[in-house]
C-alpha cells in the first residue's frame, strides 16, 4: 500500500497558540480521497483534528478545504494526484481561504458564505400568483440557461479561492452571485431588474469580479460562477441597459463601441467613454466623469513621460484595412432578434461532434 | 518556423515596447512571423460577456486568417488575455459544427471560414517557446547568461485558467514554464505568492480599489521575496504592474518601484540583445537596476 504523508494545518482558537502544521503518514490505494487520509489519521492518531464531512461523494459539500494551496473538496481529490502535485510529495491541506477558521479545517461559513447569499435575495419572488389549485408550469427549455447556476452545492470551495474577495472582503462573491442568477435567468422570477439595479449599483457586486477564473477552475460542480456573473453583466446592460455608478455599462460599451468602430481598441478612449456611458463628451464633460478622469491624469502623465503613449498616437487610432467587414459583422450579429448561444455544460465539451 | 503572428491591440497600443521587442527576438528563434494585420481585437472577454457570438465570429475571422497563412506551422500570440479569450472561443467553434455553420456564415464575405479539427493551434509566445523551441535549444541560444538576476514570473490569469481548457492536460507543464523558461536563461526564478494571481487590470475602470490593490499586494509580495524583477506574457498585466504601479503603492501603503519586464524582453536579453533595443526605456518604473546588472554580467 502506498504511503502518504499529510501535511495539515492545525488551530484551535481556544488553545491561545498560534496556528502550526502537523505531518502524519497515511496509507491508502492512490485512487482513494485526501479525505479518506484525513480521516485515517484522524482514526489511528489523532482524533482530534477536525474537520467537517459528511456524504464522502461530493454530494453534500461539507469538506472543502486547501490543498497544495488549491481550494477543492477533500473526497473529490485523489490523494496520488494530490501527492504529485505536492512539493516533494507532501500533501498540504488547510482550511478554505477568504473565510475564518473555527478549528483546524474547519471554517465559519456563516461569517462569508451564507451571509452573501442572503444578501442577494436566494428565493423566488414570483412575477404572478400561481393559477389557483396548480402548480406554476414552465417550459423545460426556459429553465436549461440556470440549470448551471443550480448545480451549486454551496460547498463554498470558489468563494476560498476568489481572488477578488482576497483583496475585498466586502465582494458579494462568485457563489452568491451564480445564486443571484439563477434567479435572474428564471423566467418565473418577477424581479430581474431589481435584482440587477441592485447587484449592478453595488461597488463589490458584479462589477468587482476581476474575470481571473479562479472560481471557474476549481469548482467541483462545473457551476462555473464567473460566467453567471458575466449573464448578470450581459443582462444589466444588454437587456435592462442599466447605466449604473461603478462604470459596468459604460465599461462594456466603450470597449464594444472602439472595436466596432476601429477593429483593434482605440485604449486612450476607453477610459473617459467608460466614466460617461459609452460617450466620449459625456465621460468628459459630466461631473463624476471630469472628477475620475483627472484621477488618472497623473498615469496617463507617466505614460506620455515614458514615450509609451504619444499624443499622437492618443488621439488618432488606425482603423483596420478592412474594417467595413468588421462593422458589418457586428451589424449583422447585433440584428438577430435572438441571441445565438452554445453553452458547453448543456451540450458538452466536445458537442455532437462526438455522438 | 513559419506562424501566423496575432500581436492583439495593447502591444500596438499602450505597450509598444512589447511587439517592438518580439520583432527583435524572433529572427535569433528562427521565427518567421507573418503578422495578421487584418486581424481584429481578441474581445478580451469583454465582448463575450456583451454577445458570445460577436466574440466567437470576431476571433473566428482571425483564426480563419491565419490559417490561410501558407506553410505556417500554427498561429502565435503574445498576450495572456488573447490566448485566454481566443482559447475561450475556440472550444466553442470546435464543440459544435452547427454552431460553427452559424459563424462562418459571417465570414464568408471576405471568403474566410474557420476550420475546426486536424492539428492547427493557437499558442502564446510562452508556449511557442516551451514546446516548438524547446528549452535546450533555448539554453544553446543564450548568449549572455542572467545569472544573479531574480527573477518573479507573473503568468496572467488567461494563461493559467481554466486549465482543462488551456490544454493542461495535454500539457501539463503550461503551469510552471515560465519559472523553467527563467532558469533556462540562466536567470533565479523567484517563488512567491502572486505568480498565478490576478493583476486586477479587468477592472480597473470599475474598481479602482480592488484592482489597485490586488497589482501592489504582488508587486510587494515580490519585492519580498527578493526579486530584482517580474516578467509576464500579459502586456495588460504590465499595464497594471507597471504603468499603474506608482498609484498602486497608495493602495498598499508602501513604496514598490520594482521593474516588470515583458517576456520576450528578457529573452532578448539573453539573447544578447541591448535593452535599448528592447524598449525598456519606454517603462514607467526604470528598468535602470537590471540594466546594470544585465551590463556588469557583459563585463564579467
Amino acid at each position: 500500500m502506498p504511503a502518504y504523508q499529510l501535511k495539515i494545518r492545525r488551530f484551535d482558537p481556544e488553545s491561545a497558540e498560534p496556528a502550526y502544521w502537523q505531518d502524519f503518514d497515511v496509507d491508502l490505494p492512490p485512487e482513494r480521497s485526501v479525505l479518506d487520509g484525513i480521516l485515517q489519521v484522524k482514526d489511528r492518531e489523532d482524533a482530534s483534528i477536525a474537520i467537517r464531512c459528511s456524504c464522502r461523494a461530493a454530494i453534500c459539500g461539507s469538506c472543502g478545504v486547501r490543498i497544495n494551496g488549491r481550494s477543492a473538496l477533500a473526497c473529490n481529490t485523489r490523494i496520488g494526484e494530490a501527492a504529485e502535485r505536492g512539493r516533494d510529495g507532501v500533501i498540504t491541506v488547510e482550511p478554505m481561504g477568504n473565510m475564518p477558521v473555527v478549528k483546524d479545517l474547519v471554517t465559519d461559513m456563516e461569517a462569508v458564505h451564507w451571509k452573501k447569499v442572503r444578501r442577494v435575495v436566494p428565493w423566488l419572488v414570483p412575477a404572478e400568483e400561481p393559477p389557483e389549485n396548480q402548480e406554476y408550469i414552465v417550459p423545460a427549455e426556459a429553465m436549461l440557461d440556470v440549470t448551471q447556476a443550480m448545480a451549486c452545492i454551496h460547498c463554498g470551495v470558489c468563494v476560498s479561492a476568489c481572488l477578488s474577495l482576497e483583496v475585498d472582503p466586502d465582494f458579494i462573491g462568485p457563489a452568491a452571485l451564480a445564486k443571484a442568477y439563477r434567479f435572474v435567468g428564471d423566467p418565473r422570477d418577477g424581479e430581474h431588474e431589481t435584482r440587477l439595479k441592485d447587484l449592478a449599483e453595488d461597488p463589490h457586486g458584479i462589477y468587482d469580479c476581476t474575470h481571473c477564473f479562479a472560481c471557474v477552475e476549481v469548482c467541483p460542480k462545473d457551476v462555473a460562477p464567473m460566467n453567471q456573473i458575466m449573464r448578470l453583466r450581459r443582462r444589466a446592460t444588454g437587456d435592462y441597459e442599466i447605466k449604473d455608478d461603478n462604470n459596468g455599462y459604460g465599461h462594456e460599451k466603450a470597449f464594444v463601441m472602439l472595436v466596432e468602430k476601429y477593429g483593434t481598441l482605440h485604449e486612450a478612449q476607453l477610459l473617459p467613454r467608460s466614466f460617461g456611458d459609452g460617450s466620449l463628451v459625456k465621460g468628459q464633460l459630466r461631473p463624476s466623469g471630469a472628477k475620475q478622469l483627472t484621477r488618472e491624469l497623473p498615469t496617463a502623465f507617466r505614460g506620455l513621460k515614458s514615450g509609451k503613449v504619444t499624443p499622437r498616437k492618443a488621439l488618432l487610432h488606425p482603423k483596420l484595412p478592412d474594417q467595413k467587414q468588421v462593422r458589418r459583422i457586428f451589424h449583422e450579429i447585433e440584428s438577430h432578434d435572438e441571441r445565438i448561444e452554445l453553452n458547453l455544460y448543456i451540450v458538452g465539451e466536445m458537442g455532437e461532434e462526438t455522438e | 518556423m513559419k506562424l501566423a503572428y496575432w500581436p492583439g491591440c495593447v502591444s500596438r497600443g499602450f505597450t509598444p515596447e512589447l511587439h517592438g521587442s518580439v520583432a527583435k527576438v524572433a529572427p535569433l528563434l528562427d521565427l518567421d512571423l507573418v503578422e495578421l494585420d487584418r486581424a481584429n481585437c481578441c474581445g478580451a472577454g469583454v465582448i463575450a460577456e456583451h454577445n458570445q457570438e460577436l466574440a466567437d465570429t470576431l476571433n473566428a475571422r482571425t483564426f480563419a486568417m491565419a490559417q490561410r497563412v501558407d506553410g505556417a506551422a500554427g498561429m502565435m500570440n503574445i498576450c495572456s488575455t488573447c490566448q485566454g479569450s481566443q482559447s475561450e472561443c475556440q472550444e466553442r467553434l470546435d464543440a459544435s459544427s452547427d454552431y460553427r455553420g452559424e459563424v462562418n456564415k459571417h465570414l464568408g464575405d471576405e471568403g474566410l471560414s474557420y476550420q475546426a479539427g486536424g492539428e492547427w493551434w493557437n499558442k502564446n509566445f510562452l508556449w511557442i517557446l516551451a514546446e516548438e523551441i524547446g528549452f535546450d535549444t533555448l539554453r544553446e541560444r543564450v548568449q549572455r547568461p542572467l545569472t544573479g538576476l531574480r527573477i518573479a514570473p507573473f503568468y496572467g490569469c488567461y494563461i493559467v485558467r481554466p486549465s482543462r481548457r488551456l490544454g493542461f492536460d495535454e500539457h501539463p507543464g503550461r503551469d510552471s514554464y515560465l519559472g523553467e523558461l527563467i532558469e533556462a536563461l540562466g536567470g533565479e526564478a523567484v517563488e512567491y505568492a502572486g505568480a498565478r494571481k490576478c493583476c486586477g487590470f479587468p477592472v480597473i475602470t470599475m474598481n479602482r480599489v480592488t484592482s489597485l490593490r490586488q497589482a501592489g499586494r504582488h508587486l510587494a509580495d515580490a519585492i519580498d521575496a527578493g526579486a530584482d524583477c517580474l516578467v509576464t506574457p500579459c502586456p495588460l498585466c504590465h499595464l497594471n504592474l507597471d504603468l499603474q504601479q506608482p498609484a498602486a503603492q497608495k493602495f498598499v501603503e508602501r513604496d514598490l518601484g520594482i521593474p516588470v519586464l515583458h517576456l520576450p524582453q528578457m529573452v532578448g536579453l539573453a539573447l544578447g540583445l541591448e535593452p535599448k533595443e528592447l524598449g525598456m526605456g519606454k517603462h514607467v518604473v526604470s528598468t535602470g537596476d537590471v540594466q546594470r546588472k544585465i551590463a556588469e554580467l557583459a563585463a564579467a
